[in-house]
Order: C-alpha cells, then sequence, then structure tokens
C-alpha cells in the first residue's frame, strides 16, 4: 500500500519535472523547428508545430549572406581567451583569498560580486571612450579583455568556493615537502581542483559566448561574434522569422552540443562540496 | 643534527597570547613529546617550529642557526599531520617522491630513496595506488615515508595516530618507536594521549595553556610531578586527591595517591569505603570507591580481583608514595 502511494507521488514528480523540462526547452525547439519553416509557413497563424514542409533554404540563404564561419572564430576566440585569461588571474586570486585570506578578504569578494549588479549600460560610455581611445573597438582582444573584465568576479567567487573545500594541511604539507608557492598552486591545488576548474571554464565559456551586450555595442564587422549575426537578422528590411532562427540555430548549436558533452562535468562541478 | 631551541618565543592571534614568552630545548636525537589537554598550544607550537605559523617574538634555533624567519622547506624538518594530508591525485611513489622532486634531484636518486622508504615501511606493494584505495593506516606509512626520504634534521609529528582505531594505534606507535631507534633522528611528538607520550618520549612536555608546566623523562614526571596539573594529567587511572582531613595530616593542602598505590582489602586497612563500580580486565580491576567521609577514590588492584557494586571494603596506602601540594597546586617537597 505504501510502495503504491510511494510510485504515485514518484511518477507524479517525474510528470511535472518533464514538464517543466520540456517548457524550459520549448524555445529553443520552436527556433530549430522555424528554421526549416518557410518565410511564410514561420509566420502562419494557428501557428504550424509540426506539419510543415521542411526546407534548408534558409540555411543556404544565411550562408551566402554572411561569413558564418568568421563570426563563429571571432565566438571561438573571445569565449576561449576571455575564460583562459580570467582563470590565470582568478587561479592565484582565489588561492589567496581561500588559504590566506586577510582581515578584508570577505569585503572585497563582496565588492566584486557587487560589481556585476551595476547595469553595463551604465559603463558603456566610459568604456566605449576608452576602447576608442585605445583603438581596441572591434578588436577580438579588445573584447576579449572586456570579457574576462565581466566575468571575473564570477570566475573568482566559483574558484573560491572549490578551493575552500581543499583541506589547508595538503597545501602546508606541500610548503614543507620544499614547493615554492608556485609549485604548490600548480602541482598540488591546481590537480585537486581540476573538477571545480572545469566547470568554471565550462560555465564562462558558455556566458562569454552567449554574451551580447558588449560584443554588439564594442564591435562592428572585423571582431563580431554570433551574437552580432544573429542580431544583423532582425534588421530594419522587415522580419525574417525562418532566417533569424536559422541563424540563431547556428550560432547556439556548438555551445548547446559542448553542454551536452561536458553537462556531466559541469553538474559534478556546481554541486562540488554540496555532498560529501 | 637535529637540536632545536626556543628562545622567549611567543604567538599571538590578534589580541589571544596563545603562548607566553617560552624556552625550551631539544637534544639531538631525542624522542620529545609535546602533551596537554586541547587548546594548550602544544600544535601552535610545533607549527611555529616547523614554520607554518610565524612567532611573534623571540627565536627559534635549528642546529644552532636562528631559523626563526626561514620558510618551512629550507628548515630542514619534516611534518606529519594528523590527517595524513597525502596528495589525493597522486600515486603512493609521487606522493613519497615529492619532496624529492622538489628539491631538484635525479630521477635516478629519486628512485633508489623511494623504494628505499617504500621498503622500510612494507609499502613496495602499493606503490601505483592512490591514497584513497589505501586503509588509515597504510597512509600513515606513506605520510611518514614522504618525510623519511627527505633525510631532514627532525621529524614534527602532529597528533598522527589520533584518526586510527585503537588496535592500530599501539601497531603504529611501536613502529614509530622502532623508526625512531634506527634513524636516530629528532622526533618532536605531539599528542593529547598521555600513554603515547609515556610510551613513547625520551622527554615529555606537559603543556597548559601556552606554559610549560613540566619537562622530564617520564617517570621523572610519573614519581615527581611538579604540580596538582602534571600530577593528574600523567598515569593512568588518574591520581586520586583528597584535602581536608587527611591532608592535613600529611601537613599539606591536597595529597595525591596513584590508583596503584592503593591496595584494597575486606578485613582491615585505613579507610573504610564501598565500591561503587568495579571494571574487570583480567590483568588488572580498576574500583571506584566511595570512601565513608564521601571522597571518591579509584583503586588498581593487579589480577582478578572478586569485588563488585556494594562491597564494603578497606583501603590502604603505600605512605612514602603520596604526592603532597600546597595551596598554590605545586607539589611540596
Amino acid at each position: 500500500m505504501q510502495t503504491a502511494l510511494f510510485d504515485h507521488k514518484k511518477a507524479l514528480v517525474t510528470v511535472c519535472a518533464w514538464a517543466i523540462g520540456l517548457a524550459i526547452f520549448f524555445p529553443i525547439l520552436w527556433t530549430i523547428l522555424t528554421g526549416f519553416k518557410t518565410e511564410a509557413d514561420a509566420i502562419a497563424s494557428p501557428p504550424l508545430f509540426m506539419g510543415f514542409d521542411w526546407t534548408l533554404e534558409n540555411y543556404n540563404e544565411v550562408l551566402e549572406r554572411s561569413n558564418y564561419f568568421r563570426h563563429f572564430m571571432n565566438s571561438v576566440v573571445i569565449s576561449v581567451g576571455s575564460t583562459l585569461l580570467g582563470l590565470l588571474i582568478a587561479i592565484p586570486a582565489a588561492w589567496a583569498m581561500a588559504f590566506v585570506p586577510a582581515k578584508h578578504t570577505k569585503d572585497i569578494l563582496m565588492w566584486m560580486l557587487s560589481t556585476k549588479m551595476l547595469p553595463p549600460v551604465g559603463v558603456l560610455i566610459p568604456i566605449y571612450l576608452m576602447f576608442r581611445d585605445g583603438g581596441l573597438l572591434d578588436t577580438r582582444s579588445g573584447l576579449v579583455l572586456v570579457l574576462t573584465m565581466i566575468n571575473l568576479p564570477i570566475i573568482i567567487w566559483m574558484l573560491y568556493t572549490y578551493f575552500k573545500e581543499i583541506p589547508g594541511e595538503i597545501l602546508e604539507a606541500a610548503r614543507m615537502d620544499g614547493a615554492t608557492l608556485w609549485s604548490e598552486i600548480v602541482y598540488v591545488l591546481t590537480p585537486m581542483a581540476v573538477p571545480g576548474i572545469a566547470s568554471t571554464l565550462l560555465l564562462n565559456v558558455i556566458l562569454a559566448w552567449n554574451e551580447a551586450f558588449w560584443t554588439l555595442n564594442l564591435t562592428a564587422a572585423e571582431a563580431a561574434p554570433l551574437t552580432a549575426f544573429i542580431a544583423s537578422y532582425s534588421s530594419p528590411e522587415g522580419l525574417f522569422y525562418a532566417k533569424l532562427s536559422a541563424a540563431s540555430t547556428m550560432a547556439i548549436a556548438p555551445i548547446l552540443i559542448m553542454g551536452w558533452f561536458s553537462q556531466k562535468q559541469l553538474v559534478r562541478g556546481l554541486t562540488f562540496g554540496a555532498v560529501k | 643534527m637535529g637540536s632545536i631551541k626556543l628562545e622567549n618565543v611567543t604567538k599571538s592571534f590578534g589580541d589571544v597570547a596563545v603562548i607566553p614568552p617560552l624556552n625550551l630545548e631539544i637534544n639531538e636525537g631525542e624522542f620529545v613529546v609535546f602533551v596537554g589537554p586541547s587548546g594548550c598550544g602544544k600544535s601552535t607550537l610545533l607549527r611555529l617550529i616547523a614554520g607554518l605559523e610565524d612567532v611573534s617574538s623571540g627565536n627559534i634555533y635549528i642546529d644552532g642557526a636562528d631559523a626563526t624567519g626561514i620558510r618551512p622547506a629550507r628548515r630542514g624538518l619534516a611534518m606529519v599531520f594528523q590527517s595524513y594530508a597525502l596528495y589525493p591525485h597522486m600515486s603512493v611513489r609521487n606522493n613519497i617522491a615529492f619532496p624529492l622532486k622538489m628539491a631538484g634531484m635525479a630521477a635516478a636518486e629519486i628512485d633508489r630513496k623511494v623504494m628505499g622508504a617504500a621498503e622500510v615501511l612494507n609499502l613496495t606493494d602499493y606503490l601505483k595506488r592512490r591514497p584513497g584505495q589505501l586503509s588509515g593506516g597504510q597512509r600513515q606509512r606513506v605520510a611518514i615515508g614522504r618525510a623519511i626520504v627527505r633525510e631532514p634534521k627532525a621529524f614534527l609529528f602532529d597528533e598522527p595516530l589520533s584518526n586510527l582505531d585503537a588496535a592500530l594505534r599501539v601497531n603504529m606507535r611501536l613502529e614509530i618507536s622502532e623508526l625512531h631507534q634506527k634513524l636516530k633522528t629528532t622526533m618532536v611528538y605531539v599528542t593529547h594521549d598521555q600513554i603515547e607520550a609515556m610510551t613513547m618520549a625520551d622527554k615529555i612536555v606537559v603543556l597548559r595553556k601556552g606554559v610549560i608546566e613540566q619537562v622530564g623523562t617520564p617517570l621523572e614526571l610519573y614519581r615527581n610531578p611538579a604540580n596538582l596539573f602534571v600530577a593528574s594529567f600523567i598515569g593512568s587511572p588518574k591520581m586520586n586527591f583528597l584535602k581536608g582531613k587527611e591532608a592535613a595530616r600529611h601537613d599539606a593542602h591536597t595529597i595525591g595517591i596513584r590508583p596503584e598505590h592503593l591496595s584494597i582489602s575486606r578485613q582491615e586497612g585505613l579507610w573504610k569505603g564501598t565500591v561503587g563500580v568495579a571494571e574487570h580486565l583480567g590483568s588488572d580491576t580498576f574500583l571506584y570507591v566511595t570512601l565513608a567521609d564521601g571522597s571518591q577514590v579509584t583503586v588498581r588492584a593487579a589480577g582478578e580481583v572478586e569485588l563488585s557494586h556494594g562491597d564494603s571494603v578497606y583501603i590502604s596506602a603505600e605512605t612514602d608514595r603520596i604526592y603532597r601540594f600546597g595551596p598554590d597546586g605545586l607539589a611540596l617537597k
């Protein structure tokens, strides 16, 4: 009797979970489907879910009209570059905060987080001017720089929490064993924090890949990543839902595939230390 | 090689003085045990010697040279931690080899030394394993192996056995003692367990609230405790203390008698009492007796003594083994 009740509950929870999951995924599914419709089908009312003529026309046109590969490469360079640069700065910073905290370490952490609360548009003009004067507008290096700055608080916070989980005695043992600060971080701390570092890396690549405010405002043509590529299809010539959807699908596909393959690592890293 | 001297060493964390000015000399080749209740500053003292904490003032000399400001690795000391502190991502071999690698030793030489240490510690079959795949005792041996290969001037042990079960603890205690006989290197060992201190030490340093209460060989501390604290801390079961009339009769504020210096009889004796609890260990019997004046004493009787709860008994003390203490807690001569 009790088992039956339990099974009932479990089934209900499963159904709810699937429903919520599908609801969240639906916009992405809809985008992917719309990418394969003709422009007429895309705006049909009532909307067509499955019963339409599948076509690759949009993809053809999008590929013809813009240089997808260049945008793709820009996205790769910007997201991977800013993440790696961020990690390079954040690992020593998080090490210091986790293992040799000073009186104001907690305040500094809060202050860093508070920078994320500022609406980006509030600093758009000063940063734009700095980029203009520094010759960084529409350059990959400029975007790498700005995205590193934007995501650094998150990278440091994530690493800080992972590092806090590592027993200090092990690092002290390394110090007794003659490790310099550098070898302590390279040979002991970093390998032990690999799950945490990996999920930080993945999450930041995703954040940087999807970042649209700065990438749209600071690029024109040369360094424009996939976000700009999508944006170029919501043009003043009229709305082309199908082409916009095809472009969006092409823009999110790489990161979606990467996320799919690394989801185990991501979940493990994000729940690191939660269960012990 | 391997003498350590602390001169007016102090340590404060913020406003809290953990160690008031302290002086101590550890001779070459000695096995010194720091013992005391938790929070007495014994681990802090060890960490000051190791260099993992900076002294607030005073000097630390290792082999006569001032090592006060020198970083841990340069002091030539090796430490074994309570949690073993092995590198979980490295094999046993790499764990033991790590300090040698950091010292920039040639690979062949490292290999030879690691094999040597592994043989001494019975770890040859486990070299490829990760620490996670080892038992507690084996992990402790790896930690010791990592310390041995460096051929340090002294070994520092921070409560190394407290994570092991009772049986293994006795074994490891022996192994560490044997290691000391073999290597003849200075060892400084921190524990809260007075049995470990008594069984392993050449010299025991009893600490309370950062202050050295007494320094001496195990038997010196057992025979001539300097004060009530040392008297109650050293020896198991604990020393009995009597105040009032009994103490006054010996011209003291408090008298102390060890459980093994009391004898028990059904017929006659100095004090009359009733057995509360009798613990029969076979080799010994511990009797917890309430005396006529209400005070509690523990008696250690050799062998199997057929007494149990509620039995009336008489207790006598070996008069020449009664310790006398003044009102300030210090031993009276």
